[in-house]
């Protein structure tokens, strides 16, 4: 294990080695020096993390003890409450582990390509760097507040990202709003955490799960006369900073905007790692979770809601990123309603799938985004295909994969959830799984309606930029194909391990009562099988519909679509403005906080602190110092008078008190 | 009748310093101005064997002698080796300050040496004569410093208004003691406790000795300079010569603790809940007023002299809670103070040379860029005045408040430390008028090097003790065991 400790610190401070190179020293290593030791840095984290997937794998396989828990540092002290920073690495780690420094590679490399000509060309790998040193810390954590360093870790990196541009009026706007919906978040969060302490008098996973089953039928009345589930508030207050994080309705009004950041960061950050962390935090806090159906019945309703609800969002986008991006939103719901289904691992694989998809996808908009000298606007586009083979191809893939089209990776996760969801029978499911079924005609509309707009049909873009089209360099097209490939084939290789065969063994928790995986598990017989047996399920058929609609409605008779749109132009509109969610947010949060804040500025501070308090009492200070000092006469009689008025005053005191 | 032999022993270093006083004296006589400075030096010998003198005479065994008259306990050993030690510093920095100031005759040392024999007689005093001996002792010779400068009148004003307030206060005193020794029929302090003991076992005092306990509590007062018997103090700060300010308001604070320890704890302890009443007033006015007036103060000795009433009503704050921490943390605070105003009126000797007295707080403008070491250890002085940590003044004023939080008088401690913000106020302003204001003065200063490295490692010392706090406070806790 000794050996396992340095391996794993390794694959942490690698990157952040790398960060602090490129970010601190950019200017002397120069443009190829801070890609070169950053794609260094991840590159032995990437080598490590896989490593170490392997001998995990192995050393369970042998049976030998293969959960690394150990305490690196001890950070304080306090009244018998430790905090330490450690790792704990078990199979959700190591899955996490290994996709996130993946995508991070491979990210890495195509920012070479796509931030070419960018002044912030140092800046912009020191971030990612720094990004996945706390995505990395996050999910090796063995205790929450170690967790919540790299969660805020994470947040800020984003932050920064979101702002890279930070010369844009729109980029600094974007930021700043995903900051603040995440402080929501975190608010939330911490009350999470401090119930967990305020429970377990511990913070560490190793110490909290054991004794899980404390928090059976304890509760707290936090208002007088109505008594909560303590596990119902832990796991709601996680709940909602995992809703933050990870986009989820009503709190996912970020994500969109930070497609402000440069398009690399869109798929490292905003599709593939940080916004999969809510769902990572849930997984790791399964067994909790499992105590409070409220909590689970929570979960599937709002994972269900984000689920179709943005996907709808993603039929009326223009902006090829934004395309993506809703369909993220819509993704994460997807995972967050297996969460809520207690279908953890199914989660966690859609996690994997889609992380390697979408920042396929992502990375592939990137692609036309270059060819096209940043336009990101569809209606710009078409025919584009022709002119980028490696793109067309590998969106192609990424396309099939989110749809889920049998055989893909998309597939076999996405088909895993509706199937958890349709026999789970919490309150909510049944709402949740005509979600997720609808959810998938949705999601091949607005998926193929993209591919179409961009890749097929007449080009129309301005002749000046046509005739520039080609296919984007090694450094883009070489990650695309290697995304690709995971893209394909992930799912046909893992299914079977991850959900039927408890490779999460002890990692994830699920009690027998909400066990839905088991049940499928009874109707599996092998990834092939499943394939097959996919294109005879409502989902297929669905799907197809989708495509066929996108390819009528998008590239044969657009006139069909304009048609539809004036019929439908109410909920259009609606859909134009997001559910007029902004709106709502910027005039009841965003005016009515503002307006507060003003009243309590002039009344509070202004008049009340200010004026009266400080400045007040500062007056009265002066006033009596200057009016005591005139009893300061010079004159000794004077003195002595006082002297004998104290004699009399102390003792009247002394005789009063003696009566 | 059969006259017992005194054991002189323990009265040995009064002994040794009287003979010595008579010494110098003596040499004085002989000496011209050019060689004034022997009496400096011989001084300094007087004081620093006196110092040994009380140290290796002590056992570690509390001794009575002359009739029970005279005590050596550690209390004793202790305020006078603090007093006789602080006394050298003080004559190093007078020394200098008079002779630069063409002021340096004989009767300074020999003046101040006589003071220091009634503290010394003052602490060590167990029987309420022999304590009155001790305090005139110490008295005359202040009335006397005070007018050191005959020819300035400020001087002899406020050598004029002490002596009458004086006068008046010793009158109230051994009235007070009149009415004590008429109640208990009397005058050994021990022997008084015990019978206010017994005579106070049925819940019933005597309002004679009420009044009596009155009486002493002023006189006390006074000496400390508390409200409403303090209105002698800031004349007298602004008027007598620096080293004479110096002297009253560092060590003559400490005698005035020995004096208030004797009389009331030792003496008076029975009657606790009658005089912890009074002490409260005294505390709680002293406070209020020496921090509000020093605010408008622009003479930098009156600013002091407002700051001292302020401390003294701190130290009560220890004093008046009636328990052995509450009596270590009074103990450790005067020490503490009086460590502070020395090294603070050190600098002020050191900034000021012939015709020019460093008193308008104005003349410290731009110290900061004009000697930024001694301003800098000014700095030291008012932060710790001020009570700001990691300096020494911190864990004084801290050490009193648990004190006064540990008898559940929580509202006294929320006053002083509210008040103790308000004082904050003045003692930054100095070190904001000497780093941030800008002043065309040029100010030569010279120092001799035993002066420099003294006052250095003096103000040090603030930082020092404030680092390491344990010893001083656990050598003062030993007095009450």
């Amino acid at each position: 294990m000794g050996e396992m400790k340095n391996i794993y610190l390794a694959i942490v401070l690698a990157p952040l080695f790398g960060a602090v190179m490129a970010g601190l020293f950019g200017r002397q290593i120069g443009r190829a020096g801070a890609h070169v030791v950053t794609i260094a840095g991840v590159a032995v984290s990437t080598v490590l993390s896989l490593y170490a997937l392997r001998t995990l794998m192995q050393a369970k396989a042998a049976g030998l003890e293969y959960v690394f828990n150990e305490t690196l540092y001890t950070w304080l002290v306090t009244d018998g409450f430790s905090f330490h920073v450690g790792f704990l690495v078990d199979e959700l780690t190591v899955v996490m582990m290994s996709v996130v420094t993946f995508v991070s590679l491979m990210v890495h490399i195509y920012t070479i390509g796509y931030m070419k000509d960018d002044p912030g060309y140092q800046r912009f790998f020191s971030y990612i760097s720094l990004f996945t040193f706390a995505m990395l810390t996050l999910v090796m954590a063995n205790n929450l507040l170690q967790l919540f360093f790299g969660w805020e870790g994470v947040g800020v990196v984003s932050y920064l990202l979101i702002g890279f541009w930070f010369k844009r009026e729109t980029a600094i706007y974007a930021n700043l709003k995903a900051f603040l919906v995440n402080r929501v978040g975190d608010a939330a969060m911490v009350i999470g955490i401090a119930g967990v302490f305020f429970v377990f008098g511990s913070l560490d996973y190793a110490q909290i799960f054991p004794r899980v089953g404390e928090l059976n039928g304890l509760a707290i009345e936090v208002f007088e006369g109505q008594p909560w589930s303590m596990a119902t508030l832990i796991s709601i207050s996680l709940f909602i900073g995992a809703m933050a994080k990870s986009a989820q309705f009503p709190l996912h009004v970020w994500l969109p905007d930070s497609m402000e950041g440069p398009t690399p960061i869109s798929a490292l950050i905003h599709a593939a790692t940080m916004v999969t962390a809510g769902i990572f935090l849930l997984a790791r806090m399964s067994p909790v979770f499992e105590l409070s159906e409220t909590a689970l019945s929570m979960v599937l309703i709002i994972g269900a809601i984000t689920a179709f609800f943005m996907g709808l969002l993603g039929l009326v986008q223009n902006d090829i990123k934004r395309v993506v991006a809703y369909s993220t939103l819509s993704q994460l719901g997807y995972m967050t309603v297996a969460l809520g289904a207690s279908a953890y691992s199914a989660a966690i694989f859609h996690l994997m799938t889609h992380a390697f998809f979408k920042a396929l996808l992502f990375l592939g908009a990137g692609s036309v985004i270059i060819a096209m000298h940043h336009e990101q606007d569809m209606r710009k586009m078409g025919g584009i295909g022709r002119y980028m083979p490696i793109t067309y191809l590998t969106a192609l893939v990424g396309s099939l994969a989110l749809v889920g089209f049998p055989g893909f990776a998309g597939f076999f996760s996405k088909d895993a959830i509706i199937e958890a969801v349709k026999v789970s029978h919490l309150p909510g499911a049944g709402l949740a799984y005509w979600a997720v079924l609808s959810g998938v005609l949705v999601t091949a509309l607005y998926s193929f309606r993209m591919f179409f707009m961009v890749f097929h049909g007449k080009p129309r873009m301005d002749e000046q930029t046509r005739s520039h089209l080609h296919e984007t360099p090694l450094v883009v097209t070489v990650p695309l194909l290697l995304l690709a490939i995971p893209s394909v084939v992930i799912g046909w290789i893992a299914i079977e391990p991850m959900l039927f065969s408890g490779f999460f063994g002890q990692s994830i928790h699920v009690d027998h009562h909400h066990d839905v995986l088991a049940h499928l598990a009874d109707h599996f017989h092998g990834a092939q099988a499943f394939a097959l047996h996919g294109f005879t399920q409502p989902p297929f058929w669905l799907m197809l519909t989708g495509i066929v609609a996108a390819w009528v409605l998008f590239l044969k008779k657009p006139e069909w679509a304009a048609a539809l749109k004036s019929r439908l132009s109410p909920v259009h509109q609606l859909l134009d403005n997001k559910y007029y969610l902004d709106d709502f947010n910027a005039l009841v949060f965003a005016g009515g906080l503002r307006g507060m804040g003003r009243t309590l500025w002039q009344l509070g501070d202004r008049v009340l602190i200010d004026g009266l308090l400080v400045n007040g009492s500062a007056r009265l200070v002066g006033w009596s110092a200057r009016v005591v000092r005139h009893l300061q006469t010079g004159y000794l009689y004077h003195y002595a008078f006082v002297m004998i008025i104290g004699l009399v005053g102390l003792a009247w005191m002394a005789r009063s008190a003696a009566l | 009748m059969n006259f017992a032999v005194p054991n002189f022993l323990p009265a040995l270093p009064e002994i040794f310093l009287l003979v010595s006083i008579c010494g110098v004296l003596v040499v004085d006589l002989f000496l011209t101005d050019e060689q004034r400075w022997l009496t400096y030096v011989l001084a300094q010998f007087a004081l620093l064997l006196t110092a040994l003198a009380v140290v290796f005479g002590f056992s570690g065994e509390t001794v009575t002698t002359f009739g029970g008259m005279f005590i050596g306990d550690p209390l004793s050993v202790l305020l006078k080796v603090v007093i006789l030690l602080f006394s050298t510093v003080i004559f190093l920095y007078s020394f200098h300050y008079l002779r630069a100031g063409g002021q340096l005759r004989g009767e300074f040392f020999t003046l101040a040496l006589f003071g220091i024999l009634g503290m010394m007689i003052m602490v060590s005093a167990h029987n309420l004569l022999l304590f009155y001996v001790g305090l005139e002792t110490f008295s005359l010779c202040l009335y006397t410093l005070v007018a050191y400068n005959r020819d300035a009148p400020k001087g002899a004003e406020a050598a004029v208004k002490y002596f009458f307030l004086g006068a008046l206060s010793s009158g109230l005193l051994l009235y007070g003691f009149s009415l004590l020794y008429g109640t208990t029929g009397t005058l050994s302090i021990p022997e008084m406790a015990a019978v206010l003991t017994a005579a106070g076992a049925d819940g019933s005092v005597n309002p004679a000795t009420l009044f009596g306990v009155v009486f002493v509590v002023i006189a006390i007062a006074f000496k400390l300079g508390l409200v409403p018997f303090h209105m002698w103090v800031p004349d007298l700060y602004e008027g007598a010569p620096t080293p004479v300010t110096l002297y009253l308001s560092t060590v003559g604070k400490l005698a005035a603790l020995g004096m208030a320890v004797r009389l009331l704890v030792d003496g008076l302890g029975p009657l606790f809940v009658h005089w912890q009443e009074l002490l409260v007033v005294l505390a709680v006015l002293s406070i209020a007023l020496g921090n509000l007036v020093a605010i408008v103060q622009t003479n930098i000795k009156r600013l002091l002299a407002y700051s001292t009433i302020s401390h003294m009503g701190f130290f009560l704050l220890g004093l008046l809670t009636g328990t052995p921490d509450g009596y270590s943390a009074a103990l450790y605070y005067m020490v503490v103070y009086a460590l502070t105003g020395i090294a603070g009126f050190g600098v002020i000797l050191l900034l000021s040379r012939k015709g020019f007295e460093a008193e308008r707080i104005d003349d410290y403008k731009g110290l900061g860029r004009r000697q930024p070491w001694y301003a800098f250890l000014m700095m030291l002085v008012m932060l710790s005045l001020a009570g700001v940590p990691p300096l020494v003044g911190f864990w004084a004023k801290y050490s009193v408040l648990m004190s006064v939080i540990s008898i559940d008088m929580i509202w006294l401690a929320l006053y002083a430390l509210v008040f103790s913000v308000v004082g904050a106020f003045y003692y930054l302003r100095v070190i904001k008028v000497m780093f941030f204001e800008e002043s065309p003065m040029v100010q030569p200063v010279s120092a001799t090097a035993d002066m420099h490295w003294t006052l250095t490692l003096n103000a040090l010392a603030l930082l020092g003790f404030g680092l390491i706090p344990g010893g001083l406070l656990d050598f003062c806790r030993s007095v009450w065991g």
